[in-house]
């Protein structure tokens, strides 16, 4: 599945949520694929709570590192009130995945809840193999966290909560 | 050195590069998006420091550049005009070993009270600037940078922006020859500025600059992508990425040293293609200076000077499409963590209702709901004088409820002065001045200050505390409060000390929490590195 224009992914949430972490996984798995990748964020005020976003973009080549509005293939939402604001990044068919989709009970601590919605975005992006996600969870990880997380990433991938 | 490239930020590569080419001393203040370089650079394994503020960084970083020592300072674009004084003296002196100024611009003001264009300081003090695109280019730039200022004996700009220093792009790094040894050799007319001496010096400055002109008109910092003869784009920093990918059949030109601007070359490049356009974010920097030169091009409408650009702006620009952007729907804003110290003060200072100066960090949150207790905030250290000024001018009754509000770190930067004035020239209804010390520098993301006792790197150092200097200052009335959970203590002292026609200074000390939360995991992995 060759495309010329770069995968266009947004993560959306609030300050606190890990949007940062699940975005740097996100652009290390295409970094670890061999792909060309840019990641944009807005630092600053994240940390009292604010609306938070990263976008990253990856493939054969990519030029500006911020998504275009109305060009993303992929908007991951980490907070419901955070679909709104970030709709509009979105092209016409692209997919939102939010995580109401998500079954955020089976999810081994809230605070994987980040990792879980890359495991669901993992299942819509062919571009990036299998052995890369998992080299890429490995090393955002340390030990002691580490298994939790992968499980999280699995309990995202096998999501079917569609509504 | 590795020969894998590495995913970092602009930020992580400038570090990488100093770490690299050698630099001795890496100095600054932290300032969003700067404060990772120096972060990057000490835990890389480089001598980094944070200074009070950003003129004392640039000055400790002249003198090692003086001692033949690579140097590096860094700051965002607010804290060049603090360091404007010592840049444009150095600019004259020049230095012996390499001297480069980091400083990060924030054009839409994502973390910032102004989106002022640093392309003017290089201008105006005469110091050439480099102006990286990502992070490939920032630790490229960064390394030429260095390899620039010591071969014309200048300091060196590399001017940054917000999504250069904190967009995540491939770096692949270089092995450099080591950097030469430490020495000073005294040369007085070159670097004591006096006006007997500084008149040649800044003939040999306009002297210098025209050399750099020269050798940049012949660099090859200047990059031309694409060879289209009928749509050509000038960019410069991050613009040059959005300019390639909104017009990918163009020719664009990337300058890569701004200043002095290679006028030569961007005229040849114009006369090259039928449409000349200059993409540049913020002020018409280049534009202005080929229409100078008389060079046509044509440049963005006024419309696309605020904030960032980015591909769609770009599109339009070369659409001519002036009409105006689509509302974008409005996100979450911050507010004070619950639980924040803050929050106590800024309930009294409402309740109280005083007329609160205010100043730069978490605190200015207390502008808004549910507090709003806060009528003034211009730049780092202002809650002083503003909040003088007001004492002096206003009605006694109204004078009374002026109350200057200033953080630690703040404090710290440009606070110290405006006391000194409390002090010199105190309001006939005396002035009362709260610092919210909450042990760090919260709003970059918790930095040491010499008021946290602790170093950049969290080694203990010396800790120098407001309320000492207050009582050496001889401010009559200090309060030093250990802020609990209630505050009530504060509500109290600050009504004692508005009544009292009195200098005051109450100290709300209660450490930020999540500066908490960060001792506690750096105390947890020590353990745990000393267990295994
Ligand atoms: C000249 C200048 N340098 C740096 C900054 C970036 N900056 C804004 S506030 C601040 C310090 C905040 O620390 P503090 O006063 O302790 O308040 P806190 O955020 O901890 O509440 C910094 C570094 C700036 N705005 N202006
Ligand atoms: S980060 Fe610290 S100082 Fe800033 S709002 Fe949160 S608790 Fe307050």
């Amino acid at each position: 599945m060759k495309r010329e224009t770069p995968v266009n992914v947004v993560v959306a949430g609030l300050g606190g949520q890990g949007v940062l972490t699940c975005s740097d996984l996100l652009a290390d798995a295409a970094f670890r694929t061999g792909l060309d990748v840019k990641k944009a964020e807005i630092h600053g005020m994240s940390q009292r709570g604010g609306s938070v976003s990263c976008d990253v973009r990856f493939g054969a080549a990519v030029l500006s590192p911020m998504v275009p509005d109305g060009e993303a293939d992929f908007l991951v939402v980490l907070e419901a009130t955070q679909e709104a604001p970030n709709r509009h990044v979105l092209k016409p068919d692209g997919l939102l995945l939010s995580v109401t989709q998500l079954d955020t009970a089976a999810l081994p601590s809230p605070k994987t809840l980040n990792t879980a919605m890359l495991g669901m975005l993992s299942r819509h992006v062919p571009e990036i193999p299998e052995a890369s996600w998992q080299s890429a969870l490995d090393a955002a990880f340390p030990e002691k966290i580490r298994a939790m997380n992968h499980a999280a990433f699995e309990t995202g991938k096998n999501s079917v909560k569609i509504h | 050195m590795e020969s894998k490239s590495v995913l970092v930020n602009g930020d992580e590569a400038v570090a990488m590069a100093a770490l690299d080419t050698g630099v001795r001393l890496g100095c600054g203040y932290p300032g969003t998006p700067s404060t990772e370089i120096l972060e990057t650079f000490s835990a890389l394994g480089g001598r980094a420091q944070w200074a009070p503020n950003e003129k004392v960084a640039l000055e400790v970083a002249l003198g090692a550049a003086f001692g033949c020592g690579r140097a590096l300072a860094t700051m965002k674009h607010v804290g060049l005009n603090v360091a404007a004084d010592p840049l444009f003296t150095a600019a004259y002196t020049g230095c012996s070993g390499a001297l480069v100024i980091a400083v990060a611009d924030d054009p839409g003001m994502a973390s910032s009270q102004n989106e002022q264009d640093s392309r003017r300081y290089a201008a105006a003090a005469g110091v050439p600037m480099l102006e990286p695109a990502d992070s490939q280019q920032a630790y490229d730039f960064m390394a030429e940078a260095v390899a620039l200022s010591e071969k014309f004996g200048t300091p060196v700009l590399l001017r940054l922006t917000t999504r250069v220093c904190h967009s995540k792009t491939p770096v692949l790094r270089r092995a450099f020859p080591p950097p030469p040894p430490a020495a000073f050799a005294p040369d007085i007319p070159t670097r004591v500025m006096i006006p007997a001496y500084a008149r040649p010096a800044h003939r040999r400055l306009r002297q210098r600059l025209a050399e750099i002109l020269a050798w940049n008109e012949q660099s090859a910092l200047t990059i031309r992508y694409g060879e289209s003869g009928e749509l050509g784009l000038i960019a410069n920093g991050i613009s040059v990425m959005h300019a390639r990918e909104a017009a990918p059949q163009a020719a664009v030109l990337q300058v890569g040293m701004t200043y002095p601007l290679p006028v030569e070359t961007l005229r040849a490049f114009a006369a090259s293609v039928r449409r000349c356009v200059v993409v540049e974010e913020g002020d018409p920097v280049i534009a202005d200076a080929c229409r100078a030169a008389g060079i046509a091009v044509e440049s963005a409408p006024e419309m696309f000077r605020y904030g960032e650009l980015n591909v769609g702006k770009v599109r339009r620009i070369l659409a001519g499409d002036t009409t105006p952007e689509p509302a974008r729907p409005p996100g979450k804003p911050p507010q004070l963590c619950l639980g924040c110290p803050h929050r106590l003060v800024f309930e009294a200072l409402r309740d109280e209702n005083c007329l609160v100066t205010g100043d730069i960090g978490c605190y200015t949150l207390g502008v808004l709901a549910p507090f709003e207790a806060m009528h003034t905030c211009v730049c780092m250290g202002a809650a002083f004088g503003v909040g003088l000024g007001l004492r002096h001018v206003l009605p006694p009754a109204e004078a009374r409820r002026v109350v200057s509000v200033i953080g630690d770190s703040t404090f710290m930067h440009s606070g110290l002065t405006g006391l000194l004035d409390m002090a010199y020239n105190p309001p006939e209804s005396g002035h009362v001045v709260v610092v919210l010390d909450n042990g760090t520098t919260a709003m970059t993301g918790l930095q040491e200050h010499p008021g946290t006792g602790r170093l950049l790197d969290g080694t203990p150092a010396r800790q120098i505390l407001p309320e000492d200097l207050a009582r050496a200052m001889g401010i009559e009335r200090v309060t030093v409060l250990d802020m609990d959970t209630k505050g009530s203590g504060f509500r109290a002292a600050l009504r004692a000390d508005l009544d009292s026609g009195q200098l005051c200074m109450i100290v709300a000390r209660r450490p930020c929490i999540l500066s908490l939360r960060k001792q506690r995991k750096t105390e947890e992995a020590k353990k745990e590195g000393a267990g295994q």
